[in-house]
């Protein structure tokens, strides 16, 4: 664990990955794109629907072996993902679902993580008895199980409401933060990105790419509404010249 | 529950009073079959006869089950296995029970060996079919899951997949079970020289129907015994998750 903390960064360089649309014509959603991961901190990958965000989670994840280019991550990687839907093992209570993927993991460190995000007391539920909400965080749960080194988060607080999304936010990166994670958050939620990332990039273009690139400065703890509104005034200007 | 009772004791009474009427040796009263039964199982032939046609049921059964599932699962989830496979399951869907059974015993011979396989690939085709339907409409999204997660494929088989399979493997068995039965008492009315197939063709020789529903009603006890007692409760067991209706 002391690994994801140190200088390692993740590589990831895709020439080219491209589609055959229904119409037999192929379409290219990547092109020459690159992307380096800053180890313990959490990027943000922000764009519009549709600009292939989660074509690119699914190549870094392995899921798509698809593509020209190099995924290259640490032989020890352990990934940590939360999908857009929880994805829970609806026939397995919330401690399986937890235990499933983490076969060796401690009952207390289960427990412990289970209590940070909330579920301390749904671990006998089924899934279908949680609220989308619950099943989300059960969701983010079983990715910190699995004691990763690298989190990938694909739009994890979609279609939650406004307070709940911004309180599981929060949680989100007080746990991030006291693992020092490497952090990969896939949003269309500019709000967001800015609220929980110390890196931005933007997607845009056809084929897509990395259109505009920020360190956010000031720590979250001290970053003040203006602040936010202004970056955010000034990423909208960019994603505005982007598109037209 | 009390309805169905007295559905049973209803058509029992029917029996009775039609058996009556009759007053014929083709149709024995309900108390002259239960004598049979009685002097039957007091000889043991009785038990004998159904342990051997249950045990060919189930091993019988278990094949079809056993190799329906990996045909089923293959087909599903390959495109080329179910191209390659579609064809062979018509045939097989399509061939009559009774021509299966006859080239089994010529082939093989008068044995046991012979009668589980006929029976078996009778069955087969249908768990296929059954299984193939569920191997389709697997969630992509919780394998993905279990792939980034890295489970090991023992985890897999067993809370991934067979979960969402179970609903397909509890209709097959429901369906199967009462297929084989019957095909078992035809493969042992044609070639064996024990089970109850083979003593209601004894029963069929002499015209003795007492004999025949002796052996006929305690075997259609049995198999109603094994849906309630085990078929009902296996799939109560794995659809627990599922949220009860309020």
């Amino acid at each position: 664990m002391s690994l994801a903390g140190g200088q390692r960064q993740l590589d990831i360089k895709i020439t080219r990955k491209a589609f055959r649309t229904a119409s037999g014509e192929l379409r290219e959603v990547l092109r020459d794109f690159s992307l380096v991961l800053d180890a313990g901190k959490i990027h943000a990958l922000v764009g519009p629907s549709g600009y292939g965000k989660t074509t690119l989670l699914r190549i870094i994840i392995g899921l798509d072996r698809d593509f020209e280019g190099q995924v290259s991550l640490p032989p020890d990687t352990k990934i940590g993902m939360v999908f857009q839907e929880p994805r829970l093992l609806p026939w397995r209570n919330v401690r399986d679902n937890l235990r499933l993927v983490a076969p060796e993991a401690a009952e207390a460190d289960l427990s412990r993580i289970a209590a940070d995000l909330g579920i301390g007391e749904h671990l006998n539920y089924f899934p279908g008895e949680l609220s989308l909400g619950l099943a989300r965080r059960v969701a983010l749960a079983r990715a910190f199980a699995v004691e990763p080194n690298l989190l990938v988060l694909d739009e994890p607080f979609v279609s939650l409401d406004r307070p709940l999304a911004m309180r599981l936010g929060d949680e989100l990166v007080t746990l991030v933060e006291r693992k020092k994670l490497t952090t990969l958050l896939v949003t269309h939620d500019l709000d967001e990105a800015i609220r929980l990332a110390d890196h931005i990039m933007l997607l845009g273009g056809r084929p897509a790419k990395i259109i505009a690139d920020f360190n956010i400065s000031c720590p979250r703890a001290t970053m003040t509404a203006e602040h936010a509104a202004e970056l955010k005034a000034e990423i909208g200007a960019i994603m505005a010249g982007a598109s037209a | 529950m009390a309805l169905r009772i007295l559905s049973l004791v209803l058509l029992i009474a029917i029996w009775q009073v039609a058996a009556m009427l009759a007053a014929s040796r083709v149709l024995p009263e309900p108390g002259a079959v239960v004598a049979v039964m009685l002097r039957e199982a007091h000889s043991g032939a009785l038990f004998f006869n159904l342990g051997i046609t249950l045990a060919r049921v189930i091993v019988s059964f278990g094949l079809a089950m056993v190799f329906g599932t990996l045909f089923g699962i293959a087909m599903g989830r390959n495109e080329t296995f179910d191209r390659l496979g579609d064809p062979w399951l018509v045939v097989l869907l399509n061939l009559p029970a009774l021509v299966i059974i006859v080239l089994a015993y010529i082939w093989m011979g008068l044995t046991d060996a012979a009668a589980i396989l006929a029976v078996a690939l009778n069955k087969l085709p249908n768990a296929t079919v059954v299984i193939r339907e569920g191997a389709r409409s697997l969630d992509a999204g919780l394998e993905e899951m279990a792939s980034v997660f890295a489970m090991p494929w023992s985890t897999r088989v067993k809370h991934v997949l067979l979960p969402q399979l179970a609903p397909y493997i509890a209709a097959a068995t429901r369906t199967g079970l009462s297929i084989v039965w019957k095909i078992v008492l035809v493969v042992e009315l044609l070639g064996r020289s024990n089970g109850v197939g083979f003593e209601i063709g004894t029963a069929f020789q002499l015209f003795d129907i007492s004999l025949l529903l002796a052996y006929a009603l305690p075997f259609v006890g049995i198999m109603l015994a094994i849906e309630a007692f085990i078929v009902q409760p296996f799939e109560h067991h794995v659809s627990r998750w599922r949220p009860k209706a309020a």
